[in-house]
């Protein structure tokens, strides 16, 4: 089959590889049918996750057909189109059992390297480097999906690709970090980073109730798409200070509650500190340059919320503990735990609460996808979110 | 049964084989008084006494076979002190074999006695003397762990799958088989690099349903070891805590390095990942195998992982 391999950093190849078979007894294998380019795969293609290994097939974010099944798997059966949650989660585990499936205790074979790195691991993830499992991706023909009988769920005819593929990644991953800020009446929600993640979360605070909801980017068409289709209001941070902009629009209170939606690859509009922080980032000294997550904690109002859904992989610098111990921030994190999440946003696409397709802005068969990772990755051609047609 | 410590493995825990250089130590005396006290006659018996220096010779022998004996009959290092014993045979050989090269007639047939005699006695002393440092050393080598996982299933589940030793190499990946021959009793044998294997039997000398397993090896095993498992409730109603104690001997030599081999560079490391598939099989079935890991958890999988792409129909 034809999958898209990781080949080394700002490098991915469509290459010939074996066609997967069943490895577990709960596997299934799916024909894809749509798959997508994550953010985040953006941050393993400049080589900021450690432990790739060339070859590696790319891809967490896709959907197709079943077309077979290990003889665990009942919930299935071939023909049956689903939508697949990017954390690989067992459902058997103590962690499962309380709905948090990205930090699964069984789904990573490499657990010992996530756990020198980590402390603990988390679950493993498709096609998201060998500190994750070490599982190939779906950016490809066919995937195996393991633990089939708790991932994947069956896609009903009248939800179109576009829309279900948001399923299995950027619409619950948005959907969470709004949840995690516990949202009440008259709240003001503020949104670092208007890719996939932040759109659908600044979304997400909308459906959540927030009264107002401002997005941060630097991009004038992303922002017009949170102004267009989430009556977003948007700040574009080379233009205007952030900090003020945001106390001015609160009246000195701040945010209640602030989404990083951007994670580790943070570029920003002070040139200094971001040269502090790419020169620490190329040298390996730090792995991340946290930016968005420093400016977040402090525009947060006191008391507030900081919700961390940006990728973060190892380790940050300058973090302003001193303004969030002394203003009593909570920060709440993770990485989705998208099986929690799918059935619940499939039923609100399915009541036209919410199209979360708005923010596809290209859609090209599978053999471009070196072309969708580089103009995803320069954001030409007012690029937000690259589907791969199979 | 509380701790696995206290398992005794007759081949660690015995005493280090004593017998043997206690008699050397004796043997020792014996030629060091009889050399000091009678050099005359010892001189003649041995076939020496026409020479001048033999008069000067026998008495320092005799004070070393007297040194040799105190540490020998003392019991402490007797590997080392049973090797000061080979040197002196070596030193005595080279004397009687220019001893021998200048005699003729009866003279000579006592000095080639004497020699095959001293040669006998070295051929003991060599062996007192390996054998008594591989004991020593088997001791030094003991690796003794505790490892432990939570695992979400009743205490009686876990006990149950444990207590059917025929399951182990489900989850411990240097195992092959293992066959349980009665209810206490099973046959264990483990693959390495190479095609080596070792087998032992073992016994289980302790058993609490639902609580603790624990077993030895028979004496004999060339890996001699021990361990116990115990199955605590978690707190907060989380499953059981798992908790191995493993305690073995590796043997020396290419056996050795085999051994050490099947347990990589960190043994702990080796059992936490055979916890983590234990864990595995009792929660989700089986092992659960990725592209880059499709043999599962391992941490010399890890350090060679492959590309995350389907495997080739040769390798399934």
């Amino acid at each position: 089959m034809k999958a898209t391999a990781w080949m080394g950093a700002d490098s991915v190849k469509v290459i010939d590889v074996p066609d997967p078979k069943i490895m577990n007894a709960r596997d299934a294998i799916v024909r894809i049918s749509t798959t997508a380019i994550c953010g985040s795969d953006l941050h393993l293609y400049h080589g900021y996750i450690p432990a790739m290994r060339k070859g590696d097939i790319l891809g967490h974010e896709f959907m197709g057909e079943v077309v077979e099944v290990g003889p665990q798997v009942r919930n299935l059966a071939p023909g049956d189109r689903v939508v697949v949650p990017f954390p690989i989660a067992c459902g058997h585990c103590a962690s499962c059992q309380r709905g948090l499936y990205s930090v699964c205790e069984n789904s990573n074979p490499n657990a010992g390297i996530a756990e020198k790195i980590m402390g603990h691991s988390p679950a493993g993830i498709f096609g998201y480097s060998h500190l994750l499992g070490g599982y190939a991706g779906g950016q490809a023909e066919y995937a195996r999906v393991p633990f089939a009988d708790v991932g994947p769920i069956k896609v009903p005819d009248e939800i179109s690709d576009d829309q279900a593929v948001m399923l299995a990644d950027v619409f619950p991953t948005g959907y969470m970090g709004a949840e995690m800020c516990d949202i009440k009446p008259g709240q003001v929600i503020a949104v670092w980073g208007a890719g996939p993640v932040g759109l659908l979360a600044a979304a997400s605070a909308r459906l959540l109730g927030a009264e107002r909801v401002i997005i941060i980017d630097r991009f004038p068409y992303r922002l017009r798409l949170a102004e267009k289709h989430i009556g977003a209001e948007t700040i574009n941070y080379e233009s205007v200070d952030v900090l003020d902009t945001l106390n001015a629009m609160t009246a000195g209170r701040g945010p209640d509650a602030c989404i990083d939606a951007v994670g580790m690859e943070s570029h920003h509009g002070n040139t200094a500190m971001y040269a502090y922080d790419r020169a620490k980032q190329a040298a390996r000294v730090e792995t991340e340059r946290p930016f968005a997550l420093r400016q977040a904690i402090l525009a947060c109002r006191s008391g507030g919320v900081v919700s961390v859904i940006g990728a973060y992989g190892g380790f940050v610098d300058k973090f302003p503990m001193g303004a969030f111990m002394n203003r009593s921030l909570v920060m709440r994190t993770g990485q989705c735990h998208v099986q929690r999440y799918t059935r619940p946003l499939l039923e609100r696409i399915q009541r036209g609460e919410i199209d979360p397709s708005f923010i596809v802005s290209h859609r090209m068969p599978l053999r471009d996808a070196p072309k969708g990772y580089k103009i995803f990755q320069k954001k030409q051609d007012d690029c937000t979110k690259v589907l791969l047609k199979v | 049964m509380s701790r696995v410590d206290t398992v005794l493995l007759p081949e660690l825990d015995g005493p280090v084989p004593a017998t043997l250089p206690r008699a050397l130590g004796l043997l020792s005396l014996a030629l060091g008084v009889g050399a000091l006290a009678a050099p005359g006659p010892v001189a003649r018996m041995t076939g020496v006494d026409d020479s001048p220096a033999a008069r000067s010779v026998l008495p320092a022998i005799g004070l070393r076979e007297l040194g040799s004996a105190a540490g020998l009959l003392s019991g402490r290092r007797p590997a080392g002190w049973a090797w000061s014993r080979v040197a002196g045979d070596a030193m005595d050989l080279a004397v009687l074999g220019r001893a021998l090269a200048d005699r003729a007639g009866d003279r000579r047939r006592r000095v080639a006695l004497t020699t095959l005699a001293i040669a006998g006695i070295t051929a003991v002393d060599v062996l007192a003397a390996v054998r008594t440092g591989r004991a020593r050393r088997a001791r030094a080598r003991v690796i003794q762990m505790e490892i432990a996982v939570t695992v979400n299933r009743s205490p009686a589940e876990a006990y149950r799958f444990w207590r059917d030793m025929e399951n182990l190499p489900r989850f411990m990946a240097h195992l092959e088989s293992v066959r349980a021959d009665d209810l206490r009793r099973s046959h264990w044998i483990a693959r390495g690099p190479a095609g080596h294997r070792v087998e032992w039997d073992a016994e289980i000398i302790d058993d609490q349903p639902n609580k603790s397993i624990t077993w030895r090896s028979l004496p004999g095993s060339r890996v001699p070891n021990a361990g116990r498992v115990r199955f605590v409730p978690a707190p907060g109603d989380r499953g059981t805590e798992v908790r191995v104690e493993l305690r073995y001997a590796p043997p020396a030599g290419a056996l050795g390095r085999a051994v050490a081999k099947l347990f990589g560079e960190e043994p702990e490391q080796q059992v936490r990942d055979d916890l983590r598939r234990f864990k595995q099989v009792l929660e989700t079935g089986e092992v659960v195998r990725s592209e880059g890991s499709p043999n599962g958890i391992s941490v010399r999988q890890q350090a060679m992982q492959r590309p995350a792409q389907p495997l080739p129909p040769s390798r399934r």
